[in-house]
């Protein structure tokens, strides 16, 4: 174990988050929730870049006064990484939604499991 | 060049009797050989029932979820490796983020001299007051771009499943036959309370997205979170008036010409480094005085171009979803 | 400042254990809502507003109301509509063809 884990307290909530997210994608049989796991996951690596981006003491990227030193400001580039990030996240999660409302109109189901089945029914 | 001989005397050579028997017309065993006649296989119904029933049974066996016992513990062991593994995914993320070094320090491999360099020199070089703007739609435009392009092509994507198609005849797609196109039934319709309060609302959310967006360059927001509210007040709109109203203003046509024109807008703008040398930061436009809206250069209509973009993305994205189509 | 990341912080963590846990798909998706509402607030302790614009519009706006108007389509929304077909069959009351419509 590093010397760091209490400071880093961010980072390691946001290590947790991707782990639940993992879980859920991994356990859950319903597609709704899978996706809703996936979305933490996205969220949990959003944080981390953030936190990593962050200095104590200094306020947003946002030019105050004419000061252009680097001691004023954050990190802006974990923001412009996030920023186009969570507009993607949309789009991928709009696109698994139809996805699944196609799964449903074919199988009426939203349980991958039965899904499966009846897969391997049709398919004998 | 051989002569062609007449067909009686080929009908005796080699060739013709070699070849008749590769095309299957003659079997030279026919005559020589003595052989049973073949008898015609006669399918009889019950041993085929059986047949059937056996399959189905040995299929309902497989597939019987509940009763079968190896998928049962091959669900255990499922469940058991997925928390197994994730636990010990957390202990070794745990682990490195422990070494990592701390939250908040200044002194980071992040905060190299790349950032160093957009802070110092971004707001002279882009003009931009707002440094993240600067950042995302001036050193590195190619990104949004590629990003504003993703957006479409999500669009299109979710257009394609979720379009309820009909072939040249009129007819439903048998895939597609089962979504009911109008799933507006048991919503209320022309509800007032609704109704009068996206009257309050919808000019405020759309006012205050078109402020965020022209204001990219000068505080927090841009084209992506501005876009996003827009967006959001149209759905409401949406959701209060009916599609008939919206349908006035926005179909299919108007996402198409405002996309095709945002995209390419941005492509032209920002392609004039291909001609200027590759060296983009000295652009042509000036770049006024930071703080003013009319500044910095092209942000302001790179701003506004990602922002319409974004806007009829999340409009479309909830059109389609509610009846396939715009 | 760090007291409020810190309850923000669990709060997320509370959001996400109970999003797996719960057993009705639209209570899962509203508290998917209020995570994407504390995460905007986390950001603007983090000192990205940009991010807190874009999340709040973004995650709690229109990715919850895809969810909704999904959660429509596949008919997990229907309780109110079961007890009025429910109570609707128990009279001889109007025709199925209503539904067609």
């Amino acid at each position: 174990m590093g010397p760091n884990l209490w400071i880093n307290y961010g980072e390691a909530v946001a290590a947790i988050l991707f782990c639940i997210g993992f879980t859920n994608l991994l356990l859950q049989t319903n597609l709704i929730k899978k996706i809703i796991g996936l979305n933490i996951m996205d969220s949990a690596i959003y944080l981390f870049l953030a936190e990593k981006g962050y200095i104590a003491g200094r306020t947003a990227p946002i030019v105050t006064g004419g000061v252009t030193s680097v001691e004023a400001y954050i990190n802006p580039i974990p923001s412009g990484l996030v920023l186009t990030g969570i507009v993607v996240s949309v789009s991928v999660s709009a696109l698994m939604l139809s996805l699944t409302i196609r799964l449903y109109i074919r199988y009426h189901s939203l349980d991958l499991d039965e899904i499966a089945a009846q897969l391997k029914k049709e398919g004998r | 060049m051989s002569k062609r001989k007449p067909a009686e005397e080929y009908h005796k050579t080699f060739a013709f009797h070699f070849f008749s028997w590769l095309q299957g017309e003659k079997d030279p065993y026919l005559g020589n050989v003595e052989m049973k006649p073949q008898e015609e296989y006669v399918t009889d119904p019950e041993m085929q029932l059986r047949h059937e029933k056996e399959h189905d049974a040995i299929l309902d066996k497989v597939y019987d979820m509940e009763h079968n016992r190896e998928l049962k513990l091959f669900h255990r062991l499922y469940q058991a490796t997925s928390i197994l593994f994730c636990l010990f995914l957390m202990a070794l993320l745990l682990v490195t983020i422990s070494h990592l070094p701390a939250t908040g320090a200044a002194v980071k491999p992040v905060n190299n001299e790349v950032s160093a360099r957009y802070i110092e020199s971004g707001l002279e070089e882009t003009g931009a007051v707002n440094i993240v703007a600067g950042m995302i739609l001036d050193y590195r435009a190619f990104d949004t771009l590629g990003e504003s392009h993703v957006l479409f092509v999500a669009t299109i994507t979710v257009l394609i499943m979720l379009r309820l198609d009909k072939n040249k005849k009129g007819e439903p797609n048998p895939l597609t036959k089962d979504m009911n196109p109008n799933d507006r039934i048991y919503e209320p319709k022309n509800d007032a309370i609704l109704q009068l309060v996206a009257t309050f609302l919808v000019p405020i959310i759309i006012i205050f997205g078109i402020y965020i967006i022209l204001n990219g360059h000068l505080g927090p927001g841009g084209g992506f979170s501005g876009g996003a509210v827009i967006g959001a007040g149209l759905i409401l709109y949406l959701n209060a008036f009916g599609f008939s109203k919206t349908e006035r203003f926005f179909t299919e046509k108007t996402y198409k010409w405002i996309c095709f024109f945002s995209l390419s807008f941005y492509c032209l703008a920002k392609s004039y480094s291909f001609y200027t040398g590759a060296n983009h930061l000295h652009s042509m436009i000036p770049k006024g005085t930071p703080g003013a809206i009319l500044s910095s250069g092209l942000i302001l209509p790179l701003n506004i171009a990602v922002g319409l973009v974004v806007a009829c993305t999340m409009y479309a994205f909830y059109a389609m979803f509610r009846k396939g189509g715009f | 400042m760090t007291v409020f990341q810190i309850i923000l912080m669990g709060l997320l963590i509370i959001c996400a254990v109970s999003v797996s846990f719960s057993k009705n798909l639209l209570n899962s998706v509203l508290i998917y809502m209020s995570f994407s509402l504390v995460m905007s607030l986390l950001w603007i302790c983090l000192e990205s507003p940009d991010l807190a614009i874009t999340e709040a519009a973004v995650g709690a706006g229109i990715t919850s109301v895809l969810f909704f108007v999904t959660l429509k389509k596949i008919h997990a929304i229907n309780i109110a509509e079961k007890t009025e077909e429910q109570t609707t069959s128990q009279c001889p009351a109007p025709e199925k063809g209503g539904s067609d419509e």
